[in-house]
């Protein structure tokens, strides 16, 4: 069962990613041609069309609810930066902050959404090796093939907050810092050198992690029968990892993505953000095991397999809603002021996406994949995978957005490019990484059992 | 009452009895029953059963317990007597709503599990001082029992089982008002 990468899809993967590239230029261009010399202009136009669009639409009431948001989202949301400046900063600072942050941010959400697919990825495999699962192993070349993606993907990540910078870490910007009392108490762990040095800890021991055990996994395929060495190894392997991912994972998130909001914190934190990579990991083994099968490249794999991970998806998407519900629930009713905001800003703002992303990634999954035979169709898994993964794009966009772009938020050309960008980088080394070996691990000792799984 | 009778093949191993139903199920018998001691897997697609429709009604029941759960809290909370506790906004169901929710929850499964329980008790005809229907004890142990009706056709239906393994083939006369 060789598969080579097509030229068909090597070509769409660049065209994908010049037009992301495109997109994203795009939008750094657009968010610089608002400048210190015309933000002035840009706001009073703003405020223009947007005071017309009120008395048209809804009349005198609209108009006051309206103001009161502005009021309130100045005073609460950006209290962040607001107050990191000693409330010195202009309303035409602030604006322009949030439009420059923009392509910055929408590139950094692309950036870890594809990153944290195979880090889940990653994850799963090792649990299906520490567990030694008899169903999966006829998957574990799509999963190896998905993990190649840690690497490079961890790297750009660490790349792109290492050029945006303080456009997404406030805590970066020294000026705002030396204002600050609350992120001096965190600067112990929160400086760049240390961030930047922690991250590449994270990513030496996860991708060490990977090379050895697609290592390994190779080196089973040739050796004897009987000897199963390569195999205890990657067990053994397998178990140390899961220990060290499931520290790093958890100050992975502190790092990458709950530092956006220097003054929040939250302590399940690391588990919401791991249950959104796991559940995406899952998807996407499931699809691309779909679209290998539909070649006729993945003749051992069967319906019972397909209908295993979409129950994974199916579970997963419920425990991450436990975990999205719990953190929430819990903040909103204690309502403690220094913890709420974080949730105030998102209703406020993002009342859409982030109320939305609870039905994608609740309620769709929980009642297309709720029957056991539409587990078992391919198109309904693709149709559900879709969405779950839209969901958790969604998800990642709500965790980073409020604290970069505020209400100035939008699904447009950057946040599109950057998915462009990230998703055909992605598609190219997976799909690459695919064709290097056979896509059946025939030396691991369950795979007789796998092949014949039946549910 | 006319006494029916029935033909009892017993059998002491499970992948015996299964290749045993393959082949009454290809000569066309119809199989009343089969006893066994422990769940054989894939008993009931040899012998051609209809899959259980348990769980759409778990389904449906904890339909009914999610509505149930928001019925009472809105009539309680909201509706009857929309006190101020600890400033939590009672004004309507969904402003609220988060603290409803382990209820809701809890109301659902509550619904499914046990409403579904009670079911497959009404389903199975199972209850406290019901007489057990064990056409022979040894079934509850290490037997196999299949119970095919006879239609005059004891000696070929004999001889077939003998054929399949059975190790003891017994022909009883049952009584419909027995059980």
């Amino acid at each position: 069962m060789e598969y080579k990468i097509s030229n068909r899809l090597r070509t769409g993967a660049f065209i994908l990613m010049i037009l992301g590239a495109l997109g994203v230029g795009y939008g750094f261009m657009d968010a610089y041609s608002v400048n210190e010399g015309n933000i002035t202009e840009f706001l009073a136009n703003e405020d223009h069309h947007g005071a017309e669009h009120a008395t048209e639409s809804h009349g005198e009431e609209h108009n006051v609810s309206a103001a009161h948001a502005e009021e309130g989202h100045a005073e609460e949301a950006h209290d962040a930066e607001a107050e990191a400046e000693g409330h010195e900063m202009t309303h035409e600072e602030h604006v322009l902050h949030q439009l420059h942050n923009r392509p910055y941010a929408a590139l950094y959400v692309a950036a870890f959404f594809f990153f944290m697919i195979s880090l889940g990825v990653l994850a799963f495999y090792a649990i299906q090796y520490a567990a030694q699962a008899g169903w999966s192993p006829v998957l574990f070349r799509v999963m190896e093939g998905i993990t190649s993606y840690v690497l490079p993907g961890g790297l750009l990540v660490l790349a792109v907050a290492f050029i945006a910078d303080s456009h997404i870490f406030i805590w970066m910007d020294e000026n705002v810092v030396a204002n600050d009392t609350i992120i001096q108490n965190k600067e112990s762990w929160l400086n760049k050198p240390w961030f930047f040095i922690r991250g590449l800890i994270f990513l030496a021991g996860w991708s060490l992690y990977r090379h050895f055990s697609r290592k390994f996994s190779v080196a089973q395929d040739n050796a004897d029968v009987n000897d199963n060495t390569y195999f205890k190894k990657n067990f053994r392997i397998a178990a140390g990892f899961l220990v060290f991912y499931i520290y790093t994972e958890s100050m992975m998130s502190w790092d990458w993505i709950m530092s956006v909001d220097p003054h929040w914190f939250s302590t399940l934190f690391g588990w919401y953000v791991f249950a959104s990579m796991f559940v995406s990991g899952i998807t996407v083994i499931a699809l691309i095991t779909i679209f290998l099968k539909s070649k006729g490249l993945l003749s051992f794999v069967n319906d019972s397999h397909i209908h295993d991970l979409a129950k994974f998806m199916f579970g997963i998407s419920i425990f991450w809603t436990y975990l999205w519900f719990s953190q929430f629930m819990l903040i909103w009713y204690a309502n403690i002021p220094e913890e709420v905001t974080y949730f105030v800003t998102r209703i406020e703002d993002y009342n859409l996406p982030f109320f939305g992303m609870v039905a994608l990634n609740f309620l769709f999954p929980l009642l297309l994949l709720m029957n056991s035979d539409y587990k078992r169709i391919p198109w309904f898994v693709v149709m559900a995978g879709i969405v779950i993964l839209f969901g958790h794009y969604i998800d990642i966009f709500n965790m980073i957005m409020p604290a970069t772009v505020g209400d100035r938020w939008f699904i447009g050309i950057p946040e599109i490019g950057s998915i462009l960008l990230f998703g055909g980088l992605f598609m190219l080394i997976v799909f690459t990484s695919l064709g290097k070996y056979p896509l059946l691990a025939k030396g691991n000792p369950f795979i007789k059992e796998s092949e014949h799984f039946h549910y | 009452m006319e006494a029916s009778k029935v033909i009892h093949a017993i059998y002491t191993d499970d992948d015996v009895l299964m290749s045993a139903v393959k082949t009454v199920k290809a000569e066309k018998y119809h199989i009343e029953e089969i006893y066994t001691p422990f769940p054989v897997h894939g008993l009931d697609k040899a012998m051609g059963l209809a899959p259980t429709r348990l769980a759409i009604t778990a389904f449906l029941y904890g339909c009914v317990g999610i509505t149930v759960a928001t019925v009472m809290m809105n009539f309680i909370m909201i509706q009857d007597w929309p006190q101020d506790i600890g400033g939590k906004p009672s004004f309507s169901y969904l402003e609220n709503m988060p603290a409803f929710v382990p209820i809701m929850f809890e109301l659902t499964v509550f619904f499914a599990a046990h409403l579904m329980v009670i079911t497959f008790y009404l389903r199975s005809r199972m209850w406290p001082f019901k007489k057990a229907e064990n056409p022979d004890p040894r079934t509850t142990d290490d037997h196999f029992l299949m119970e095919i009706a006879v239609h005059n056709n004891e000696e070929s239906l004999t001889n077939l089982l003998k054929n399949t393994g059975a190790v003891e083939i017994n022909i009883v006369n049952k009584d419909e008002d027995a059980h």
